[in-house]
């Protein structure tokens, strides 16, 4: 694997967050050395070890499947920033 | 003062009449007039918002009802929501978001008759350990303002220790509890994964997010634990364990209970006044008459780093939701993918981007099983060193911090020294244990609050909380208050 570089246009690009070239270099420097510092995990031999999703497993939680009341269209829709006849706006996605 | 009352104290008032809640919420509220321009405790608080739900308690409490928080102040961290108030969790991203619905931790809050007010300062997305990465503006220690309270509950933990409020909620997910509390001189409890319903908290990394109350004692953490826990179907993670009344265990005879030294936490950044403070309050605690018993947590080296890989890539996933589209701020794009990447690039401050970068990457195609799946894998061995290690006593005994309070500005360029400085706390979240942080001493010159951290067993809290107040009761530390608190000039 790759160590210490990030290609961070790349993953920005993924995370759906536009950066400025100067926060690009910055990240890619800081990043740099905390992935360096992670690096140390792979001292450990983890063969045969289970991995922990969550601390307290539980599994196939579920509820009965009853209509119950649940957040008003208009309390739903109160935080948009833009929105019209009940519904989000958004840019055109199709042309 | 009433403001610097404890719940147990205030409650007690409240219900002879000899005061009203209206007089205590008005003292709460006199304090932040005085104070808040100085720490920054809070992002906003409606304070007629606040008398009304205080006249409300006063009524109740005239007509003879009675309920475990009838009438007492509790401020919120800014990542609960609060219907009708707003939710920023310190971000710019959320614009004008007001929340259309109470969190379970609220909506208990609220039935046990406290009065919810306020929005508490946190680092942005409760990511950081010094509250400087708020987009509002930092808050400072109310022990010495050129220092941090620590993060990311900065808010919580310097409110409670200003005594702007009788007590407060935060939110921990690898010490945003007990860190701050520890730095701030007050009692801060992160119940066991589980314990206390989510909805309605913003996730930061779910796997390790709880919700846990900051008070004046170890009583009053025990009272608030016993009005939030309990199972909810509205988090499938919430666990059906009975809720005991935790104040019952609080019978100060520790007599023969086993305390856990673990050899690894004495490491070289570990500061001398906190490390003699430490070895004074084990010492105290065989004069109780508990057992010191040395143990082993071999993986704690490891653990800053699996909670930083875990921890950001959970971040990642969760903070996708924040796109501009249902909520919050947004910055018009030609396309959705320009408006996503506009408004989030705009929205979200330095810390945040760099954890969702580096959240991203991990998970990315070719580095989920390098850096995610192997850091799981880690997370199993940390977490039996901790049920191996209460196989030989009930609670695990460290400092809950390398240092006191650090300078405002010292470790903000450095992010990697400042993760360092979780490396206590951490473990914790990772194992899905119950921690919390209690006073323990002062550093000299200057005088800063020491703290002590006990972790105990999943869904050991009755235990945790009977060593915590048992030592509590020996010591004087808890009833000292910041400079701040009585500085009326």
């Amino acid at each position: 694997m790759a160590t210490g570089e990030i290609d961070v246009k790349y993953v920005a690009h993924l995370a759906r967050l536009a950066l400025t070239p100067d926060e690009g270099k910055k990240l890619s420097a800081q990043l740099g050395s905390i992935l360096g510092y992670i690096e140390k995990l792979r001292e450990l031999d983890v063969s045969g070890v289970e991995p922990t999703a969550h601390a307290v497993p539980m599994v196939n939680v579920t509820r009965a499947d009853e209509i119950r009341p649940s957040l008003p269209h208009e309390d739903a829709l109160r935080n948009a920033p833009r929105q019209s006849n009940g519904l989000f706006i958004v840019p055109k996605v199709v042309e | 003062m009433l403001n610097q009352l404890t719940i147990s104290e205030l409650t007690a008032k409240l219900t002879k009449r000899e005061i009203s809640a209206r007089a205590a919420t008005q003292a709460c509220l006199d304090q932040i007039a005085r104070v808040d321009g100085k720490i920054h405790a809070f992002l906003s608080y409606n304070a007629d918002d606040a008398l009304a739900q205080a006249d409300a308690a006063d009524k109740l409490i005239t007509g003879g009802v009675t309920k475990p928080l009838l009438g007492v102040p509790i401020a919120i961290k800014d990542v609960l929501a609060v219907k009708n108030q707003p939710l920023n969790c310190a971000s710019k991203i959320l614009g004008n978001f007001v929340s259309p619905y109470d969190a379970t931790a609220i909506e208990k809050l609220k039935a046990a008759g406290a009065i919810v007010f306020g929005r508490l300062n946190m680092d942005e997305f409760a990511m950081g350990s010094s509250t400087e990465n708020s987009a509002f503006g930092a808050t400072k220690n109310p022990w010495d303002i050129t220092r941090i309270p620590g993060g990311s509950s900065g808010g919580s933990a310097a409110a409670v220790a200003a005594d702007e409020c009788i007590a407060s909620l935060g939110s921990d997910t690898g010490g945003s509890i007990r860190q701050p509390a520890a730095l701030c001189g007050c009692v801060g409890l992160k119940p066991t994964y589980g314990r206390i319903s989510r909805y309605g908290l913003v996730a930061f990394a779910s796997s390790l997010d709880q919700i846990g109350p900051f008070t004046k004692d170890v009583r009053d953490a025990a009272t608030l634990l016993g009005v939030l826990s309990g199972v909810d179907p509205r988090d499938s993670t919430s666990v059906p364990q009975p809720v005991p009344d935790y104040t019952k265990a609080l019978t100060g005879d520790i007599r023969g209970m086993k305390l856990g030294l673990p050899k690894e936490y004495m490491i070289g950044g570990l500061d001398a006044e906190v490390k003699a403070a430490v070895d004074a309050a084990v010492k105290k605690f065989q004069e109780l008459g508990a057992e010191i018993v040395e143990i082993s947590l071999p993986h704690t080296d490891y653990a800053v780093a699996t909670y930083y890989i875990i921890a950001t890539a959970e971040a990642s996933a969760n903070l996708a939701r924040f796109d501009g589209i249902r909520y919050g701020a947004r910055v018009d794009g030609n396309d959705p993918i320009e408006l996503y990447g506009q408004t989030r690039g705009a929205g979200f401050g330095p810390e945040v981007k760099r954890r969702i970068i580096l959240g991203t990457y991990v998970l990315s195609s070719g580095y989920h099983d390098a850096y995610y799946l192997h850091a799981q894998k880690v997370r199993t061995l940390i977490r039996n060193d901790f049920l191996q290690a209460f196989e030989k006593c009930d609670a695990i005994v460290t400092p809950t911090t390398p240092t006191a309070a650090f300078k405002i500005g010292e470790k903000s360029d450095d992010p990697l020294q400042m993760y360092l400085s979780d490396i206590f706390t951490i473990s914790c979240n990772l194992a899905g244990i119950c921690g919390v942080s209690i006073p323990c001493g002062f550093t000299k010159n200057p005088k800063l609050p020491i703290g002590l951290q006990l972790l105990g067993k999943p869904f050991g809290e009755e235990s945790l909380l009977k060593i915590a107040h048992a030592y509590e009761q020996a010591t004087p530390w808890h009833k000292e208050k910041a400079a701040l608190s009585p500085d009326l000039s």
